[in-house]
């Protein structure tokens, strides 16, 4: 059996800096398949986009790769050469970033961005670069896509420019694409369609997906399975329907219960009290100890991931659904 | 586009007529060319013809109105000391100013473009320090005593440059140049070294800062993640951002430059603008000081305008605003 298109195994991304080490991911696994989507969910500065970068070789220092493996079909992304990394980066890995309005160089035209991204991974003429440049903007929807090709990143709009960013990304029809909240900054609607337009994607092509939101709404959707992330941790994973039904950790129900749509008509949105812990002086233990209703005195000992049924991991020692445990 | 460049040529007209009158007014106000130009043994009558001959007779803003009149039709009055008109003064010696300028601007650019990508690229290599600190000294040190140490060393010492001079020149299109001679090159080197000293400092730290913030931004991460080598990354998509601010003060640096260039220009003893403004202040010659200020206004004012254009052409956000 042929590999799965990425697995990451006991990732550790850190930042070097003066104030101290930011472990900004910390052991970190997952498996995304072939045409299968990852939704990797967490609070604003729980390590998501580190770990997009780490996969991609994008991460700069003072941060570095501490530990781990990032397996992409069966290779060891950790390590290898920059030159081999280069050619798998938008080609074989594509990412698109969280800000379309910050992605896209501003001086120059969307066919030089374009076509630059097809003929630094294929020998092919300018020509048919542009040709694909082209094929790409009609493919994610953008009209008349011949003009558009001459245009500049500012006469469009951030959900246009979003769509600009996902075409390169789908140039040369890659394997693994990581989505870092492509959609955040975009409105409803625009962000339904791209949704929809990725599903579809992935489906057809076996690209396998990330898509790294806050949002669990937009997940609930689009992935199959689902990572959630805390201070750097994945403190809970597994089928998409079966976490949002029934949540292990104590910090995904909070999540779930914070989310406007699935709360039930007439009740307050429930906030998770506390604050996201300061990713420098992380208390040893469980992260999220200080603002778990659940908490007890062994919760001091770090957690370990256990798995608590079948497919479903959790970073808890006093995980809900006890009923499933046994 | 052209309402655009008809608004600011009619600025620029604004600019240069209101600098006539200053220009006018300050020099009128600095010294009193009768008595150094007329000899003191000359009788009454003698100095009365020559100060009617001059038009130092009438009232000031009679003098200032004719002044203007003249000057729209390209005379700015007579050397007192040449006894020919001064802005032809002005133009024989403009091509000397101008090639030492550009000389300067060229050098700053292809030695300030790179040093400061490359301390930019790598802020904590050796190498970039030294550079900074280079910058440092290239803007602190004084041009006359950079321009004093490099005869000292290279004329004087080594003999590997002339000291003087413009050396050999060719003429084309009526003009003297020296960049077309190997002799006048030869001399050209060390004034528009000493000249660009401290645009060389500016371009690399311009080019240093430019190239620190676009490295951080998300287009150049983007440009990695579409897995571009760092050559293409550098080159087109860092560079051409910092092109911009680049060329705008680079542009705008290149009138003052020229205004610099008197200091240059005494201490190489480089037949120019400057050394001969330097001689007229010396004898109060006022219609050469009056024209040199004048020429030196439209430079500003064109080069201005040659900025503004330049600078819609480079960055397409401007450029197309303009459009709508
Ligand atoms: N260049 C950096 N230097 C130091 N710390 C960093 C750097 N980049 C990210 N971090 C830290 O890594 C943590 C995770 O950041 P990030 O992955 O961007 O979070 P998310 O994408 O989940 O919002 C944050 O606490 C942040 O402070
Ligand atoms: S380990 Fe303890 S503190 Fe952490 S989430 Fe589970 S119950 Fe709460
Ligand atoms: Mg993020």
């Amino acid at each position: 059996m042929s590999p799965p298109t990425l697995e990451v195994r006991n990732l550790r991304t850190h930042f070097f800096t003066r104030a101290g080490v930011v472990k900004a991911v910390d052991d970190v696994s997952f498996t995304v398949a072939r045409g299968k989507v990852l939704g990797l969910v967490g609070e604003s500065g729980s390590g998501k986009t580190v770990t997009g970068f780490s996969i991609l070789g994008l991460v700069d220092a003072p941060g570095r790769i501490a530990g781990g493996r990032i397996l992409f079909q069966g290779q060891d992304l950790v390590g290898l050469p920059d030159a081999a990394m280069r050619r798998l980066r938008g080609n074989r890995i594509a990412m698109i970033f969280q800000d379309p309005m910050m992605t896209l160089n501003p001086v120059l035209r969307i066919d030089t961005q374009m076509i630059e991204t097809v003929q630094a991974h294929q020998k092919v003429s300018r020509e048919e670069a542009r040709q694909r440049a082209r094929d790409a903007l009609g493919q994610v929807g953008i009209p008349s896509p011949d003009e558009r090709l001459r245009a500049y990143p500012h006469q469009f709009s951030g959900g246009m420019r979003q769509r600009v960013a996902i075409a390169i990304a789908l140039l040369h029809k890659p394997d693994l694409i990581v989505a870092d909240e492509p959609t955040t900054a975009l409105d409803v609607t625009i962000q339904g369609q791209i949704l929809a337009e990725a599903q579809k994607l992935c489906a057809q092509s076996g690209t396998a997906l990330i898509w790294i939101t806050h949002d669990l709404s937009v997940v609930a959707g689009l992935a199959d399975d689902i990572a959630v992330m805390y201070a750097g941790k994945v403190v809970e994973q597994g089928p998409v329907e079966q976490v949002l039904d029934a949540p292990l950790h104590p910090y995904t129900l909070g999540l779930i219960g914070s989310v406007p749509s699935r709360n039930r008509r007439g009740e307050p949105l429930r906030q998770i009290p506390g604050m996201t812990p300061s990713m420098l002086n992380l208390p040893a233990g469980c992260a999220f100890r200080a603002r778990c209703p659940r908490a007890e005195a062994r919760c001091a000992e770090p957690p370990p991931m256990a798995e608590h049924a079948p497919g479903r991991l959790a970073r808890c020692i006093h995980p809900h659904g006890e009923a499933l445990a046994a | 586009m052209t309402v655009f460049l008809l608004r600011r040529l009619l600025q620029a007209a604004g600019v240069v007529l209101a600098m006539s009158l200053l220009v006018f007014l300050g020099v009128y106000a600095i010294g009193d060319p009768v008595e150094i130009l007329i000899s003191p043994e000359a009788d009454q009558q003698e100095r009365e013809r020559a100060v009617r001959a001059l038009g130092l007779d009438l009232p000031i803003w009679r003098q200032y109105l004719v002044f203007l009149g003249n000057a729209l039709q390209g005379d700015l009055g007579r050397s007192f000391v040449f006894n020919e008109p001064a802005l032809r003064l002005i133009l024989d010696r403009m091509p000397a100013t101008l090639e030492l300028a550009i000389g300067a601007t060229v050098a700053a650019l292809v030695i300030g473009l790179p040093l400061g990508l490359y301390a930019g690229l790598r802020p904590n290599a050796p190498l970039a320090k030294g550079i900074m600190a280079g910058s440092i000294l290239g803007f602190s040190l004084p041009t006359f005593w950079v321009g004093l140490m490099l005869i000292m060393v290279f004329a004087v010492q080594l003999g590997w440059l002339p000291s003087t001079g413009r050396g050999e020149t060719v003429t084309v299109l009526g003009m003297r140049w020296s960049f077309l001679t190997g002799d006048g090159i030869a001399h050209m080197i060390m004034p528009a070294i000493n000249l660009s000293l401290f645009k060389i400092s500016l371009v690399i730290r311009l080019t240093r800062a430019g190239v620190r913030e676009a490295m951080l931004m998300d287009y150049v991460k983007f440009a990695r993640a579409k897995g571009l080598s760092p050559a293409r990354i550098t080159l087109v998509h860092v560079f051409k951002n910092i092109l911009i601010p680049v060329v705008t003060v680079v542009g705008l640096e290149f009138g003052g430059t020229i205004a610099f260039s008197v200091v240059t220009e005494s201490v190489f003893a480089w037949p120019g603008m400057g050394k001969l403004i330097i001689d007229s202040i010396n004898v109060l010659d006022r219609p050469v000081m009056v024209a040199y200020l004048m020429v030196i206004v439209l430079m500003f004012v064109t080069i201005n305008l040659v900025v503004d254009i330049t600078y819609s052409l480079l960055d397409p956000r401007v450029r197309l605003e303009g459009k709508a």
